[in-house]
């Protein structure tokens, strides 16, 4: 795991300042989709060997939700972006 | 050959050049009636089952590096069987039963120690709970004791037991827990099964899973093509990457665990101790190393490697308990890559695939439930039906709202 992470608010920081919540690609389904669609939202996961996103949240900074890319194999990390933008710019 | 007594003298008198290797290098057949993906503890388990209690010919297990090289050689080598809920508690002490006749029935070693277990608490909330659970334990008769803190202390004297945060009030017991030397119960399986004459293949990595007509047919692999009747995936932190071969939709992810083993000592540490105040674990090897771990790390890895934070942490919670411990040296630390399930408690499962079976999500406790986890899933391959004590333990327990949740921490693969 890198050591350190490039907060797009706070700038360079120990990554122990974040907490990991985990798989960033799951969009929480409709209150009334169908119970196949909560299923794959709750329980199923890609759980890729390479390439993942996640939610990261900076707890010691500016508390703000990140979506961080990085390798599953070698923790190499590509971007870190304020989750906000990435849902904005995925429309929802 | 059978080991002895007697054999281990007459070699020994005899310049020790007379040993057989313990199993076969056999190049791998066009077709096996049986494929199990994954030549580590289970997968190795699954294949002498298959073999010894359900009569079953033509078996190969395919393993991509070495048989062992995975989490069967990387865990802290804990058996027990203090569970809680009824969809585990009978399947470990299934379990448990099967180590305690397992190295006389394989003929081998594997240094099974039943040294107990004691699980501390440390205020009246955990007291509550551990009573709770060895209630439960008592329910599926599995005997465990409960210890107040006179008791401990005479039987633990090293502990911390007036921390001002984490006073230790007292612990449950399981006399008949204890460890087992891990590569052993790797190499006794091989053995074992190597000699009902399964195919051990070894530096041979599944790549791809041929299917027709809806039913796997073979599987593609870094030796060519294998086909098989039925295929047994038993894969712990891979299994995602091998189920996608199959499409298999799968609640796991997958997290790296580190363990940690000190610089030998003399005997000091008697039991399997486990802290309430945090996930830490330590028992004492017979080679005399402290042997330790905690939590996952907590983010999803496929490297076989941990984080310094993570080693800080066990480490202070190691001290907290044990203070001597900062006395000691660490000689080793490695990590494993754990199939952790969705709710904490693994996966022996038909898939939607006929003839695929499941075998997965050991979390951080596949090392204690290996014989039965290859008992079960063997009955399950070669019956077509779900052994009774892994009744709970299906794939497709997550969608009917079935989950088996020993932590109660819902599901947040990082926090089981």
């Amino acid at each position: 795991m890198a050591s350190l992470i490039h907060c797009p608010h706070c700038g360079i920081r120990p990554k122990e300042e974040f907490s990991i919540r985990g798989d960033a690609s799951l969009v929480r389904p409709d209150p009334a989709a169908s119970d196949e669609a909560w299923n794959d939202y709750v329980h199923i996961r890609s759980n890729p060997r390479g390439r993942y996103h996640e939610h990261w949240q900076h707890g010691a900074g500016c508390r703000r939700w990140l979506v961080v890319e990085r390798d599953t194999f070698t923790h190499e990390v590509f971007s870190v972006t304020d989750a906000a933008s990435v849902a904005r710019k995925a429309g929802r | 050959m059978r080991y002895s007594a007697f054999s281990i003298v007459k070699n020994a008198l005899t310049g020790n050049v007379s040993w057989k290797p313990a199993w076969r290098q056999p190049e791998p057949k066009p077709f096996y009636d049986i494929i199990i993906v994954g030549g580590g503890g289970h997968g190795l388990a699954t294949a002498y089952y298959l073999a010894k209690e359900f009569g079953l010919k033509n078996i190969a297990v395919l393993e991509k590096g070495y048989l062992g090289s995975g989490n069967v050689g990387r865990n802290t080598t804990i058996v027990r069987s203090n569970y809680m809920l009824p969809g585990n508690e009978p399947f470990y002490e299934f379990s448990m039963k099967l180590w305690e006749g397992m190295e006389r029935e394989l003929n081998y070693n594997a240094m099974l120690s039943q040294r107990g277990i004691i699980s501390l608490f440390h205020n009246d909330g955990q007291r509550d709970a551990y009573i709770r659970r060895g209630n439960a334990m008592w329910m599926e008769g599995v005997p465990a004791e409960l210890l107040d803190r006179a008791t401990l202390m005479k039987m633990l004297p090293f502990l911390n037991f007036d921390h001002a945060r984490f006073p230790i009030i007292g612990g449950l017991l399981q006399k008949r827990a204890g460890t087992a030397r891990h590569d052993a119960v790797a190499w006794g399986y091989a053995r074992a099964a190597d000699r009902f004459g399964v195919d051990l293949i070894q530096n041979c990595e599944v790549t791809g899973i041929r299917r027709d007509n809806g039913v796997v047919t073979g599987v593609e692999t870094s030796r060519g093509f294998i086909g098989c009747g039925k295929l047994g995936l038993a894969a712990a932190g891979n299994t995602s990457r091998v189920g996608q071969m199959a499409d298999l939709k799968l609640p796991i992810e997958s997290h790296v665990l580190q363990a940690f083993v000190t610089e030998g000592l003399k005997p000091a540490i008697n039991h399997v101790i486990t802290y309430g105040a945090g996930h830490f674990y330590i028992s004492q090897s017979d080679k005399g190393g402290l042997v330790f771990g905690a939590e996952i790390d907590g983010y999803n890895s496929y490297a076989q490697r941990g984080n310094l934070a993570t080693v800080e942490h066990v480490m202070e919670e190691g001290v907290t308990m044990i203070p001597g411990l900062s006395r000691v040296r660490v000689l080793r630390s490695w990590g494993g890559v754990m199939d952790m399930s969705m709710d904490g408690s693994p996966i022996i499962s038909h898939t939607p695939i006929d003839n695929l079976y499941l075998n997965c999500g050991w979390c951080y406790g596949g090392f204690k439930a290996t014989p039965a986890s290859g008992f079960c899933f063997a009955h399950l391959i070669a019956k077509n039906e779900t052994h009774p004590v892994a009744r709970f333990l299906r794939l497709d327990r997550f969608e009917r709202g079935y989950p088996i949740d020993e932590q109660g921490a819902g599901p947040q693969p990082n926090l089981h």
